[in-house]
């Protein structure tokens, strides 16, 4: 293991191996804390940012984070990596990728030159470079890229921010679901996807939602895709059962280990991207794939470990996932970025980053990167902080955020973004729902011509009947 | 559409209402949510963000529980200090601070109340749900002096069931506060505690907050049938099903908070949440 040396005011500081480097280069963050990875102090923080900033990209093709031979992750990110794609940035340090970064999105045809190194670089070097850069430098080249994805609508398009309208229920009351969905319909989302996280994993009661989804979508004509997100194997059941199934949702992390507590395989997955689009749903695009992730998985899994026996960052980790992710051709990606609770994330001020570097590192890989903007009770945040993500995400270009009615998820029991904020978003930063939706709302009479959502009177409209009122 | 406030005449959205915990229908100020429902947002986050951080009065619950018949409870702290290393360090909130002054009980089931993440909720159910676990279990089975714990995680239970060599350990904690539920008590059954047993070898009863939620008569029924059966099948977990439910009962790491948003996420039982009602202003 290369021991490295940094000196800051008169004291030196000794990492031990890029995993070392990496995790006390990090922000500071409770998830590394608590997996005791974390710098002990802002100077030790700072000394490790300047032996990152002077490592070469190439050696994180040379030596993995996690090990090549025990970790299949590792293993689908080295054997997929794209030499010629890599060339134009394989002489860069880590400070000089990001001076790259920053450069090259200032320049008129960035989105193609983005696009042009995405399969040369490694989830470990999107990670460390995030490393170096400010919120202002995480938007600004995420704005840069451009990445699309279609099903019945087009993720993705710039100038566009979609919302998966959520509209979960404690026991999955149909009524109450629908309830939701039209609530949420009514100001402007559901555009990326109408998804239900279910009360239980019950096959029927999937396919049930399923149908009720599938069916409002066809009654009213809308363009949008439905998900109802139960664990793959279930989903893989309902395709051959023959339930309407638009997307394949699953949670992934970026270790082996913490796919395997998931119950996951990368076989596994593949298998099911291929029978999601073999049913041939889409209309505009066939990428049938819905993935959620977050900081922290891997370690609250237990499977957090990586060369030299050492704990990886949590964020190195979760870009590692959009590695895996990318591979799978997916309509949506999110990170649910305040979910998991307080010991790794513990306020907003760490939400707030983390949710800036998930998007970056996800878009600069190559994904329709959204996030889950959210919080729980016991986490030192609140809506102020949601907001002020939400806005920073949406001048970042992110492609989609999940929408809850009144920010209130209670069936999960967390506060995510309310259909309101997004309409605030969208307002303000001149943002607008994705192409084939926003068709739909302007003929159905919800938008105006420039998709601005109307206040109508929702009984009036042909969707009331929607939720069997 | 701001005529379209609840509460107001003629408004729409009432019946939908009915069918759904979930704010829906709730108007707008421009883009933004009217006055009304951003107070009302605002202030179930406040109740609920006081209910994790308002400590454990434990001064006043140790009559209480004494006032059960199982004898006088024992109080043990966990390794967090104060709230804000319990919320960041789930690892020390699983382990003892000193149990040297537990006996060696050697019975059959022992009982953990801890604060967990709603302490008003130990404060409020605790002591009518122990009267019922007490109603449930003896005499059949023989019941420790009970234990109350402050910081404390699930796991802690490990420990202290070894110290008190029982053979059953029941944990009753805070859970997560939501919005709409800021004080509910969760209930984890693990059989031959000790240190190192995984939440796989855990069952839960989550959701206990009567009148909304799970009575506890049918928590406590629920707890001892767990107990039987671990006892019969000499393990607790994934191998014990919940006969008395529809789904099998496998507990989440933490108290009661789901981990994972997806399909996988462990949920409240049905027949508790269903009637949970939010506080409208």
């Amino acid at each position: 293991m290369k021991k490295y040396h940094q000196q800051v005011a008169g004291t030196t500081y000794a990492f031990d191996g890029l995993v070392d480097v990496l995790a006390k280069a990090s922000p500071r963050r409770s998830g590394d804390e608590l997996a005791g990875c974390a710098a002990e102090s802002d100077a030790e923080r700072a000394a490790a940012l300047w032996v990152l900033a002077d490592l070469p990209l190439g050696r994180f093709l040379d030596e993995p984070v996690v090990p090549y031979e025990s970790d299949d992750v590792t293993r689908l990110i080295l054997d997929r990596h794209d030499e010629r794609a890599f060339a134009p940035v394989a002489h860069l340090t880590v400070g000089g990728f990001r001076d790259w970064l920053l450069a090259t999105a200032a320049l008129p045809d960035a989105a193609a030159r983005l696009t042009a190194v995405s399969r040369g670089l490694t989830p470990e070097m999107v990670a460390a470079v995030s490393k170096t850069m400010r919120h202002q430098d995480l938007v600004a080249v995420a704005r840069a890229t451009r990445v699309t994805s279609a099903f019945r609508t087009t993720i993705g398009t710039p100038g566009t921010l979609a919302t998966r309208l959520q509209p979960n229920h404690p026991t999955d009351d149909s009524r109450g679901i629908a309830a939701a969905v039209l609530d949420g319909l009514l100001l402007g989302c559901g555009d990326a996807v109408v998804g239900i996280n279910p009360a239980t994993d019950s096959p029927q009661a999937a396919a049930d939602l399923l149908e009720l989804l599938d069916g409002v979508r066809q009654r009213y004509d809308i363009p949008a895709q439905s998900c109802v997100l139960t664990h793959v194997t279930t989903t893989l059941d309902l395709i051959h059962r023959g339930a309407p199934v638009d997307l394949v949702f699953q949670s992934i992390a970026g270790t082996q280990g913490a796919n395997e507590s998931f119950g996951v395989t990368l076989p596994l997955l593949f298998e099911a991207e291929e029978a999601a689009r073999s049913l041939g749903r889409g209309t505009v695009g066939d990428n049938v794939m819905y993935l959620e992730t977050g900081q922290g998985s891997a370690l609250s899994a237990g499977a957090h470990i990586g060369a030299g026996g050492r704990p990886v960052d949590q964020q190195t980790l979760e870009a590692r996932a959009y590695g895996l992710a990318r591979e799978l051709n997916p309509l949506l990606v999110n990170t649910v970025v305040g979910f998991i609770g307080p010991e790794y994330l513990y306020d907003g001020r760490q939400i707030v980053r983390a949710g800036l570097e998930d998007h970056f590192c996800g878009r600069l890989l190559g994904l329709p990167m959204g996030v889950d903007v959210c919080y729980t009770n016991h986490a030192e945040a609140d809506h102020n902080d949601t907001d002020t993500l939400l806005l920073l995400l949406g001048a970042a270009g992110c492609a989609f955020v999940i929408t809850v009615p009144g920010a209130d998820d209670v069936m999960l029991g967390y506060q995510s973004l309310s259909f309101h904020d997004v309409l605030t978003a969208r307002n303000v930063l001149g943002l607008r729902p994705a192409p084939e939706f926003e068709r739909w709302l302007i003929r159905t009479g919800l938008a105006d011509g420039s998709g601005r959502i109307l206040p109508v009177d929702p009984a009036a409209g042909p969707l009331w009947e929607l939720a069997g009122a | 559409m701001s005529d379209l406030v609840p509460g107001n005449s003629g408004d729409p959205w009432a019946a939908l209402r009915r069918l759904t915990g979930a704010r829906i229908g709730l108007g707008r100020a421009g883009d933004s949510l009217p006055t009304r429902q951003l107070l009302s947002l605002h202030t179930a986050h406040a109740v609920a963000r006081d209910a994790v951080h308002r400590p454990l009065d434990t001064d006043a619950l140790v009559d209480r529980i004494e006032a059960v018949g199982l004898g006088a409870p024992y109080i043990v702290g966990s390794r967090a200090a104060d709230r804000g290393t319990y919320l960041r360090r789930p690892d020390l909130g699983r382990l003892p601070g000193d149990l040297g002054g537990l006996p060696v009980s050697g019975a059959d089931v022992g009982v953990l109340l801890c604060d967990g993440l709603s302490p008003g909720a130990l404060e409020r159910h605790g002591p009518p749900l122990l009267r019922a676990l007490r109603e449930a279990l003896l005499p059949q089975v023989s019941v420790a002096p009970p234990v109350l714990a402050t910081q404390a995680r699930v796991a802690l239970g490990d420990h202290v069931g070894a110290r008190l060599n029982v053979t059953t350990m029941v944990v009753v904690i805070g859970e997560r506060p939501g919005l709409s539920v800021p004080e509910s008590l969760g209930v984890y059954v693990t059989h031959l505690p000790r240190q190192g047993r995984t939440d796989a070898e855990r069952n839960c009863v989550s959701n206990i907050h009567p009148p909304d939620g799970l009575d506890y008569a049918e928590a406590a029924r629920i707890t001892a049938s767990l107990i039987r059966g671990a006892r019969a099948l000499g393990a607790s977990g994934v191998a014990l099903k919940d006969t008395s439910r529809e789904r099998p009962a496998v507990p989440t790491e933490g108290a009661g908070a789901p981990t994972a948003n997806d399909g996988s996420t462990p949920t409240e039982p049905a027949t508790a949440s269903a009637s949970a009602e939010r506080p409208r202003r």
